[in-house]
Parts: structure tokens; C-alpha cells; sequence
């Protein structure tokens, strides 16, 4: 199998490492060579993050490059759009979170956050699945639950099956928040 | 057991494996994570020593005990630990002894993008590159191996790409290895007359290493059909070569960075048309083989600026890539900030709004420097704030005094800051330093220190007092500020400026992400009373933006600090009532 490319994206301290821990799991539970690539450091304080998750028969290279995200999981709506061009062209699809976290620039008046960017994004042809992941995760029982209700929506695109899934869910969430963390994961994997 | 591990928890399983009984690093990404977890092994001692030098002459103490030992650090680490690292190599080891160093090419998290094999040539230590989560681990047992069987200590070479990525690795037993102590002047006293004997041992070593170097399996080809090029890599290069090229090209992988071997190199040469070396960052490969007389191409086809990629080496080599379509659409960009809640947002506002010049160190607090605070005039390295600030002021006439400080974080000013305000009190320069004590190294993810009465164990540790430790070194005015408090804070930062004697303002507030500190109530902003000022908007608060002319505080992010409620001239940010 060809070597098949996520990633994820959002904003620093927006819980994407547990996503990617929970997805090295589950493919290395599935029997595939996994990489993930993390960032630490500097970028976590609320600076533009990203984390790459690789898998295959033979994943090489930790990183993806532009042009080879099969998907870009996004926590936050303009993270979605700034990761754009890493998509695979014609192929690449994008899950995201439909919540808008406002960057300095734009805080401070220097910048203005785009309007629009989902159907932008649809109007250049991409595949876009957009989800309001914020409520469902507060529906859930926690906004910490992003994270896991977009690996629900991302669960869709996968041959896994949702007690695979699940599994996974399981041994990366505290047991005190494993009810919760299924629950947002099956809002997502049924919004 | 096949698992999933970040490179620095492999090189952490590896050290448990092979019996490493003692651990001493200062934390620095792309380090920290490698002694973090080689602290939840029971049979590892593991500490958080005050800097890079103390932890590596501690693991040398360690090593000359007769046990395993360990340190490790970032790249510029490497630079404070330089002094015991090149008479290290003179002396050689008991135990084994192994000194990890990660590079950040990219600088995702530093300050420059310094190649650390330098250091490795220059000290005539071995140096071992792994290139992925497995080797990480296995190379960590082969360098104690080495280090044993040649007397030397080994650098173990990380950089970002390995340190933090996770790929999958097999795990192995503990087997426990301890050697006698025994008294050996002519080798562990490093006096000239001793030195001058232990040099040529060092040399021979060197040589020794080389023929290792040429026969080692971490020095491996991978063969490949197509003739017309060879490629010789290490580290991460490696993977990205294999991605772009799979079997098609033969690839020499050096695991090993230094010494490297010399008949390995020339044979693999001599097997292909032309030899091409790719690798992160200085030409370090590369001008071993033109000093060796083989011909390659290396930097004038790849850049020695920033990390390396896939689509970077495949386009070096003329292979198309196909990037992707970016959006028509102006993105702003989303530079790291300080915290909702940050205690430095408070003393930086007041630093700014006095228009005083400020010598930065190294930290979250570096923050300060990005609108709208923009305070800092200048970062250089752990502890250059104190020791310029000196600088600054001696230098003239006096006129920078009155309107200059240094701010610096309490890890930070243990690791290097002390000494610099020394110098400080000893040559009585008219000078005021600010330590912004956090109660934590927040950069690097919450790591205990000296000041915070912890270790990295968690259990409770001595906990030095910071006011009576600048008192002890001389200074006379130590005074200690609520950073929460603009007021407090502007009343003391003047006063202290205008005495005729050095001082220390120690600006005390837990980081608001610790889990034991209580946040308050979001605050609540009256939309009727708010003018529009922008007051609040000053301090570069995450909480707060302006949506239709109006405050608006996110309750998600807010901890109640009220700092923007003393900004307010209107009171229409307010801290909500009580039910």
C-alpha cells in the first residue's frame, strides 16, 4: 500500500497531540508502519501548529510535504485554509472545524480574519467537510472534546471499523474521561 | 514488544536497556522529552541539573563511579557544556558516559540553527546519528558499548525530526552493568603534564574509531539498481532520500558522524558515476570527502539554511513534485503569544509603556518582543540579559541607567543569570534586574527548577530563595512585585531606576498554566460604558478583541488576571458580580 498522509492542524494548545496519539495507535494496532510528527516548544503558545501522521507497508519521511496531505484535519477554520497547499491535488479532502480563534494580527486591528473561507474553499474545487466540532464537543460534555469528535468525523473516510476506532479512543483518554470522549467521538462520526 | 515511541522516549528505553543508572540534563527543546521519560524508570536516577555544564561534569562524576551515565541538551546547550566536554575527551571514562545533543534545524524553538558535529570533530568525541525511533534506541546501547570499549565519551546526535517524531520500535530487557571505582592520576587529573601524555591516546583513539567506523553495520549501503549516482546521507536526510528515491539509487547511510570512515567512502565512490551528499545544515560530510580526495556535489545543489524535506531533495535532484493549489485568499499569520493570564503580560506593559530599553533572556517571556508589547531590544542567549545589561550601562556615562533593565526568568537566571549579576555587584554598575519568576520553566513545557522547591521527580526539593541569593551575591535593593498589579509595578520599577546602586526586582506570579493555580471568573465587559479607547487592546491579550467597536472578552481563554480592568479608564471591564 501506498504510503497515506493526515494531517493536523490548529492552534497551539487545541489538543492535536492526543488526536495524533490516538490515530498511531489505532494504525499501529491495524499492523501498519506508522509515523507521527510532532511540534513542541515555542509554537504551542497559541502560534499556528501542526502535527504529521504517516502510514503505509514503508512510511520513510516523518514530515509531509506540500502536495501529499491525503486529508488536513483541521481544528480551527483558518488553520484549514493556511494548510491548503499541502493537500493532494484532486484527492486531498479536508475536515474541519467550523470555529474561528482569532489570531494576534487580527485581535490587534492589522489584520482582518477572511469571511467566507468554507465556500471559498469549495468554490476552488476542494473537498471540504465542515463541522460545528465546538458544540458537538460541549454537547459531549467538554470543549476539550474537539479533538475527539474531529477524529469521529475523520473515522468516516476510513475502512476501520467503529469498535476499532473506539479501542483506540479508549487507550489514549484518562478513564474518567473515556464516557465523554466516546460520546464526542460518535457525535462526530455520525454529524 | 513492537510500540510506538517519540525518538527522545526511544533514546530514554534505550538508556534504561542498557543498564544507564544516572541522568543529568537542563531541559531544552528538542531535548526535554529524553529525560522526562527516562525519569519514570525506577532503577534511573534523573535529575534536573541548573544548566548544561553541571549536568555533564555530574554524569562524567557518575561515569567515573563506575555507572552508566547520561546528560542531555539542545544544541546550544552543547555550547555551555563545551569546557568539561573537550577534556572529557582527553580523560576518557570508567562506566560509560553519553551526551545527547538535539539540533533544531528550522529553529522551531531556538535561537540559531548551529550543526553540533562540529563539536564532535572538534573534541575528537564519536558521534552516532540515528535517523528514526528504532535506531534512536539501538544506537543508544551501541554508544555505550563504544564508549566502554574506547574509553571515551559518545555524542549521541538528535535533531527536531527524530527527537519528535514517533515511529515504531522493539523493546528489550534491562541488563545492569556497574564498574569499580579506582584511583588513576594520570588519567583523570588533567594537568599539563598528564594532559600532554593523554593527548596521543586521544589520537590513537581517534584512528581506532576510524577503523571501527569502516566496518560498523550503523555505516551501511543500500544497494540500488541505477549506478549513475550514489548518494551518501545521515540522520533525517536519510529518510527523505529513501522517500523520493526508494531502491533506485545506491545510498551510503553514515550512523555514525564522527569519525567516519575513509575506504568505506572511497569504495562506495568508486562504485557509482557520481557521489551526492545530502545533509541538514553545514557541509560536514561533504568536506570529509573532498579531504579524503573523493568528488561530490552537496551544498551547491542543497541549502545550508533551515530543515531539509522530501520535495526539497527531490527538486535538488531534478524529480518533479506536485505542490498544491494554495488559497487566493490573505491569510494573516498566527504567530506564538503569551497566555490569557500570563504574569509577563503586566510587567512587559509596564516596561513598554515607560519606553525603558530591556535586555531579554531566554524563555516564554522572549514573547515580549511581538506587538503590541514590543518591548525587548535585544535576545541572545541564556543569561545574556544581566551580563549585557552591565555592559550597557558601564560603558557610557551613565545616561542608559536611569531608563535600561534586564528581565529575565528564574531557570533561566539559575542556568546562567547569577553570575552576571555578580559581575553586577562586584563592579558595582548602576544597574537593575528584573527576575520574572514563574515559579516554572515554562518554555519547555513545565519543568521544576532550583526556585521551585520540586525536582523532576516531583517530589519536594530544596528550594532556593531568590531575594536571599541576589542579597548574598551583594545587591542590596531586592524588592518583589505582583506583576498582576500595573500600578505596584510602575511605582517600583521608577523607584528602583533612580537609585545610585544596583537592584533586583523580582516579579512574582505563578505561570497561569500550572494546574494548582486558581483562575478567576472570566471578567464581563459593559458594552454602554466602553468607548472604543483601545486601552485594553495594549497588552496583546488573546481574551480580548474588538468586535463591533466594542470590548469582548472570550471566556474560554480569560483567567480573570485584571490586568485589562486597571487599563480601563471607564470601568467597563469588570470582574462579575458574585451570586
Amino acid at each position: 500500500m501506498d504510503t497515506k498522509n493526515i494531517m493536523i492542524v490548529g492552534v497551539g494548545g487545541q489538543g492535536s497531540l492526543l488526536a495524533s496519539k490516538l490515530l498511531g495507535k489505532l494504525l499501529l494496532m491495524k499492523g501498519y508502519d506508522t509515523k507521527v510528527s510532532e511540534v513542541h516548544g515555542m509554537s504551542q503558545r497559541g502560534g499556528s501548529v501542526v502535527t504529521y501522521v504517516r502510514f503505509g507497508d514503508k512510511v520513510y519521511s516523518p514530515i509531509i510535504d506540500k502536495g501529499e496531505a491525503d486529508f488536513i484535519v483541521s481544528f480551527e477554520l483558518l488553520e484549514a485554509a493556511r494548510w491548503t497547499e499541502y493537500l493532494k491535488p484532486g484527492s486531498g479532502k479536508i475536515v474541519t472545524n467550523t470555529q474561528q480563534v482569532n489570531p494576534m494580527p487580527v485581535i490587534t486591528g492589522a489584520a482582518e480574519y477572511p469571511e467566507g473561507l468554507v465556500e471559498k474553499m469549495l468554490a476552488k474545487g476542494i473537498d471540504v467537510a465542515a463541522v460545528d466540532a465546538l458544540s458537538l464537543a460541549e454537547q459531549a460534555g467538554s470543549a476539550k472534546a474537539v479533538n475527539i469528535v474531529l477524529m469521529g468525523k475523520l473515522s468516516n473516510y476510513f475502512d476501520f471499523t467503529e469498535e476499532e476506532w473506539l479501542t483506540a479512543v479508549e487507550e489514549s483518554v484518562p478513564q474518567k474521561f473515556l464516557e465523554l470522549n466516546k460520546k464526542a467521538f460518535l457525535l462526530g462520526r455520525n454529524a | 514488544m513492537k510500540t510506538l515511541m517519540l525518538g527522545n522516549e526511544a533514546v530514554a528505553r534505550g538508556l534504561w536497556e542498557a543498564g544507564c543508572s544516572f541522568a543529568s540534563s537542563y531541559p531544552g527543546t528538542p531535548s526535554t522529552e529524553i529525560t522526562e521519560a527516562v525519569a519514570k524508570y525506577s532503577e534511573v536516577y534523573a535529575e534536573w541539573a541548573p544548566n548544561e555544564k553541571v549536568a555533564t561534569e555530574a554524569a562524567f562524576g557518575a561515569c567515573l563511579a563506575g555507572h552508566r551515565s547520561f546528560c542531555a541538551m539542545k544544541h546550544v546547550g552543547l555550547n555551555v557544556a563545551a569546557d568539561p566536554l573537550f577534556t572529557i575527551a582527553y580523560t576518557g571514562v570508567n562506566a560509560g558516559m553519553i551526551i545527547a545533543v538535539a539540533d533544531d534545524a528550522g529553529m522551531h524553538s531556538s535561537q540559531n540553527e548551529q550543526d553540533s558535529r562540529h563539536y564532535a570533530k572538534s573534541s575528537k568525541v564519536p558521534m552516532l546519528e540515528p535517523s528514526d525511533s528504532a535506531e534512536a534506541l539501538e544506537f543508544t546501547k551501541l554508544a555505550y558499548e563504544i564508549s566502554e570499549k574506547f574509553d571515551t565519551a559518545v555524542l549521541l546526535k538528535m535533531c527536531t525530526r527524530v527527537s519528535h517524531s514517533q515511529s515504531v520500535v522493539e523493546t528489550g530487557e534491562r541488563v545492569e552493568t556497574v564498574k569499580e571505582y579506582a584511583k588513576n592520576p594520570q588519567k583523570y587529573i588533567m594537568m599539563p603534564g598528564n594532559a600532554k601524555r593523554r593527548h596521543p591516546v586521544v589520537e590513537e583513539r581517534t584512528a581506532a574509531l576510524t577503523e571501527f567506523a569502516e566496518n560498523t553495520e550503523i555505516n551501511r549501503v543500500f544497494d540500488g539498481s541505477d549506478k549513475s549516482m550514489g548518494i551518501i546521507t545521515a540522520s533525517t536526510s536519510f529518510q527523505y532520500v529513501k522517500e523520493v528515491f526508494g531502491d533506485r539509487y545506491p545510498v551510503l547511510k553514515l550512523g555514525m558522524a564522527w569519525p567516519m570512515p575513509v575506504k568505506k567512502i572511497r569504495d562506495f565512490a568508486a562504485s557509482v558515476d557520481k557521489v551526492i551528499v545530502v545533509e541538514e545544515l553545514d557541509a560536514f560530510i561533504e568536506e570529509h570527502c573532498r579531504n579524503i580526495g573523493v568528488e561530490v556535489q552537496g551544498k551547491s545543489i542543497f541549502p545550508c539554511i533551515d530543515e531539509l524535506s522530501q520535495n526539497k531533495v527531490a527538486e535538488a535532484l531534478g524529480v518533479k513534485v506536485h505542490h498544491g493549489e494554495a488559497l487566493d485568499e490573505a491569510i494573516p499569520a498566527r504567530p506564538p503569544v503569551m497566555c490569557a493570564g500570563c504574569p509577563h503580560r503586566g510587567l512587559f506593559y509596564t516596561l513598554a509603556k515607560n519606553k525603558l530599553t530591556v535586555l531579554g533572556d531566554i524563555g516564554c517571556y522572549t514573547l515580549g518582543a511581538v506587538p503590541p508589547l514590543a518591548a525587548i531590544d535585544t535576545t541572545i542567549c541564556m543569561g545574556a540579559s544581566v551580563s549585557g545589561l552591565h555592559g550597557f550601562n558601564k560603558s557610557g556615562t551613565g545616561e542608559s541607567e536611569g531608563k535600561t533593565v534586564a528581565v529575565i526568568g528564574d531557570s533561566t537566571f539559575m542556568h546562567s543569570g547569577i553570575t552576571g549579576l555578580v559581575n553586577i555587584a562586584y563592579n558595582d554598575s548602576n544597574s537593575t534586574v528584573i527576575i520574572l519568576d514563574n515559579s516554572i520553566t515554562g518554555m519547555t513545557g513545565h519543568q521544576q527548577n532550583p526556585t521551585t522547591g520540586y525536582n523532576l521527580k516531583g517530589d519536594p526539593a530544596a528550594k532556593i530563595n531568590l531575594e536571599e541569593l541576589c542579597r548574598a551575591v551583594g545587591i542590596n535593593r531586592v524588592r518583589v512585585v505582583d506583576p498582576y498589579n500595573l500600578a505596584e509595578c510602575e511605582t517600583v520599577i521608577k523607584e528602583e531606576l533612580s537609585v545610585n546602586e544596583p537592584s533586583v526586582i523580582i516579579s512574582r506570579r505563578p505561570c497561569a498554566l500550572l494546574k494548582y493555580v486558581k483562575h478567576n471568573k472570566p471578567l464581563v465587559v459593559d458594552a454602554d460604558k466602553c468607548r472604543s479607547c483601545k486601552m485594553c487592546m495594549k497588552i496583546g491579550c488573546p481574551a480580548i478583541s474588538m468586535i463591533g467597536g466594542k470590548a469582548k472578552i472570550d471566556n474560554t481563554l480569560c483567567t480573570g488576571c485584571g490586568v485589562c480592568e486597571q487599563l480601563c479608564k471607564f470601568d467597563a471591564l469588570k470582574a462579575p458580580e458574585e451570586d
